[in-house]
């Protein structure tokens, strides 16, 4: 019990992190959930695309001799804002390819479209990579500034890099809050998400409110996946099944289309996640171990799915279209 | 077509690409062609006793015989035989009922390990007394109860999840057949129930039972020529079964009504269709056929481990049921057929023809953009590495261009 009480901390810290990328991850499923009523299933590719652009604005900076000169909050930024926009512009291309030739059909055929499309980006990643950097498995570039640590308390160590995943998802989730709730493009979003016969005839263009909405969250996914890699600095093609997947469990959790709900959810499997990789084991006394924590996050689903199929902030989902 | 002259005409077909199967046993095209005299049969006008003894006439004399002396065909037949049976499976539950199942190669696990411990010595190390690997017999035992703890499993994971809507239904099976890899891939400890990653071998095959026939003909065949062949009757037994079957349901008020619900729920409830039992059903009748093919699918691979049922197996044969046609038993039979033979033999062979290219050394001179070595394709570029490229381009552009498949089931042509 003293070392479970010794370790709080420190699993805090880790679930508030993974937390936090579910979230902005889960942003995306929501968001596209909330137009058009399906899972974008290749979100966790634009997720991975994000990372990989990272990487790669990272190895561009480092082949001119910049990474180290530069001051690092301009590289941080630079590697942020490349990885959302290709992201981002992904997402609304992929939509473009994908999706919108399929509007109007079952939700079966757009789903397996999806699916599809997830499969078909991995391996272009890899395709890509293994023709450019001949691997497709790459490692961040240190930054320096990310591998310091702050002290907190005495007990509790806390680096750079969570600060930093913690600091940007707030911000990026605060602005996203705004522009959905405040601004004219917000207001259109959320109409077409509540009704999109009304709101097109009430002027809103559809197909390019449901554009905009891949590009933000695309643009979330390419965030969460840049800090992904410059948290855990290895990345590679089909690193982002899980996260997917468990980012898609958090916005079920939240009550899919809801999101406060994506960023709610986010932060609950996070926490739960990151207890269940440091308990299992100390709970069962070596039993069950951390290996299991990849597959909590699906018993987690199954449990909200049976239980409160609306998530924890779902309200009513809209009937479903004819 | 006149049905007389449609019998002979497929006669010759069927006897041009034997030969031709024959006289150049290394060719996939001469193969492709033979396996395609099989769906001519079935398209063709000719009478159904003709088309019965034909389909016979291939499948249980010729194709034994160009496997037996090429035994590469056996091995081709037998996977295609698998994957055809698990797409029968899969497309009760996607293609009848409507349900998008992404965890499907789950239900292949269970039966491939349930057959896997008992038929090792793997149960030696939680059963005490030594009694395991159990005597090959045992096989067929197995393979009936796989059935039935296949449907087991499939309604123990369908009572709490069919109420759900179909895309919440597809991850929950995508994250149920996670879990159970996660468990294959970790039961090892506490107790080595199956072996963790390094995996089970050697698991007992289905017995020889015919040999002393054999003999007593004076019939000479050593094991390793006899087991592919066996295999072969095996999987093909265990196809037309499952054919027999799925044929039997679709056209029974089960059918109907797995229809019924797959067009439109309310409606099938309204009309007094038990919505989720029947679902459930058709979610049971899919994991069992999964379930006896993972049984099959041990014994013939000796060697098992949690690699061989990734999310990527479930997308294959998805695929599979989607090219076909959902709702189809010939549209799953010719799209099994198709993507396993394009994964086995058209992206390996692009490989190989790659890789030859690259040691040829040669040098070709494009106009206007100068010369380029072929010995400078990237080593990386392996058609046969990037299935999931080939799988995911197939779902788009079917979902895109043509979402009832290649043999759309019957009804959807009348209308």
């Amino acid at each position: 019990m003293d070392l479970a009480l010794q370790i709080l901390p420190q699993v805090l810290v880790d679930g508030i992190v993974l937390g936090f990328m579910y979230a902005l991850i889960a942003l995306g499923y929501t968001m596209v959930y909330g137009v058009l009523e399906f899972i974008n299933f290749a979100h966790s590719e634009i997720f991975v695309l994000g990372a990989f652009v990272g990487v790669e604005t990272l190895f561009m900076l480092q082949s001119a001799g910049q990474l180290a000169t530069l001051n690092p909050a301009i590289v941080l930024l630079l590697v942020i804002v490349a990885g959302m926009t290709v992201s981002g512009l992904a997402a609304m291309a992929l939509e473009r390819v994908a999706y919108r030739p399929l509007q109007g059909s079952p939700r079966l055929v757009a789903l397996i479209s999806a699916i599809g499309a997830s499969f078909f980006l991995q391996d272009g990643l890899r395709l890509f990579e293994s023709l450019w950097r001949n691997t497709f498995y790459l490692t961040y570039p240190t930054l320096d500034i990310l591998d310091r640590t702050v002290p907190l308390t005495a007990d509790l160590v806390v680096p750079v890099k969570s600060i930093l995943v913690v600091v940007t998802a707030l911000i990026m989730l605060l602005g996203l809050y705004l522009f959905v709730n405040r601004t004219q493009m917000g207001t259109a979003i959320r109409a077409v998400a509540q009704d999109p016969d009304t709101a097109s005839l009430m002027g809103v263009p559809v197909n390019r409110v449901i554009s905009l909405t891949f590009f933000v969250g695309g643009a979330m996914g390419g965030l969460a996946g840049v800090l992904f890699g410059l948290n855990y600095g290895l990345v590679n093609p089909y690193s982002g099944f899980f996260p997917g997947l468990k980012a898609f469990t958090a916005a079920v959790l939240g009550g899919i289309g809801n999101i406060p709900g994506a960023m709610l959810g986010g932060m609950v499997l996070g926490l739960l996640e990151a207890m269940a990789g440091s308990y299992l084991s100390i709970l069962t006394n070596g039993a069950f171990g951390a290996e299991y924590k990849d597959v909590f996050a699906f018993v987690v689903l199954i449990l909200i799915l049976i239980l409160r199929p609306r998530g924890l902030l779902g309200e009513k989902v809209r009937e479903e279209r004819g | 077509m006149n049905p007389s002259l449609a019998s002979i005409g497929l006669l010759v077909y069927i006897t041009g690409s034997s030969i031709l199967a024959y006289l150049h046993p290394q060719s996939t095209l001469a193969f492709l062609l033979f396996e395609a005299s099989l769906l001519l049969i079935y398209y063709s006008s000719a009478r159904p006793g003709v088309k019965f003894m034909l389909g016979a006439l291939v499948l249980l004399v010729l194709m034994p015989i160009l496997g037996f002396i090429n035994a590469y065909y056996l091995e081709i037949s037998v996977e295609v035989g698998i994957y055809v049976a698990l797409a029968l499976g899969l497309n009760i539950v996607v293609g009848f009922v409507g349900l998008l199942n992404l965890g499907f190669v789950a239900f292949y696990a269970i039966g491939a390990y349930l057959w896997a411990i008992f038929g090792s010595p793997q149960a030696n190390e939680f059963i005490a007394g030594g009694f395991f690997p159990l005597a090959s017999y045992w096989f067929f035992v197995f393979l009936i109860l796989s059935i039935a703890i296949g449907a087991a499993t499939g309604v123990l994971l369908g009572l709490p999840v069919l109420r759900l809507r179909g895309d919440y239904l597809a991850v929950v099976t995508l994250g149920f057949a996670e879990v159970v890899r996660a468990l294959v891939n970790n039961l090892d400890k506490p107790i080595n129930l199956t072996n963790g990653p390094k995996g089970i071998s050697p698991i007992e095959k289905p017995p020889l039972f015919f040999q002393p026939v054999l003999e007593f003909f004076g019939i000479q065949v050593t094991t390793a020529k006899l087991y592919p062949l066996y295999f072969y009757f095996l999987v093909l037994f265990l196809v037309l079964g499952i054919i027999l079957v799925t044929r039997r349901l679709e056209d029974s008020r089960i059918g109907r009504a797995w229809k019924a619900i797959r067009e439109d729920e309310l409606a099938a409830a309204a009309m007094g269709i038990p919505v989720v039992r029947m679902k459930l059903f058709g979610f049971a009748v899919g994991a069992s056929f999964a379930s006896a093919v993972g049984v099959l699918f041990a014994a013939k691979q000796v060697f098992i481990n949690p690699e061989s049922f990734t999310f990527m197996e479930s997308i294959g044969v998805l695929a599979m049921v989607i090219v076909g046609g959902m709702g189809s038993v010939p549209g799953a039979v010719l799209g099994a057929t198709g993507v396993t033979i394009l994964n086995l033999q058209l992206l390996k062979g692009l490989s190989l023809w790659l890789n030859s290219l690259r040691q040829s050394g040669a040098i070709v001179s494009i106009p206007f953009l100068g010369s380029y070595a072929l010995s400078q394709i990237p080593a990386q570029l392996e058609p046969a590495k990037y299935e999931r490229m080939v799988f995911g381009l197939i779902l788009i552009v079917m979902m895109i261009f043509r979402p009832q498949g290649i043999l759309p089931p019957r009804q959807d042509q009348r209308k």
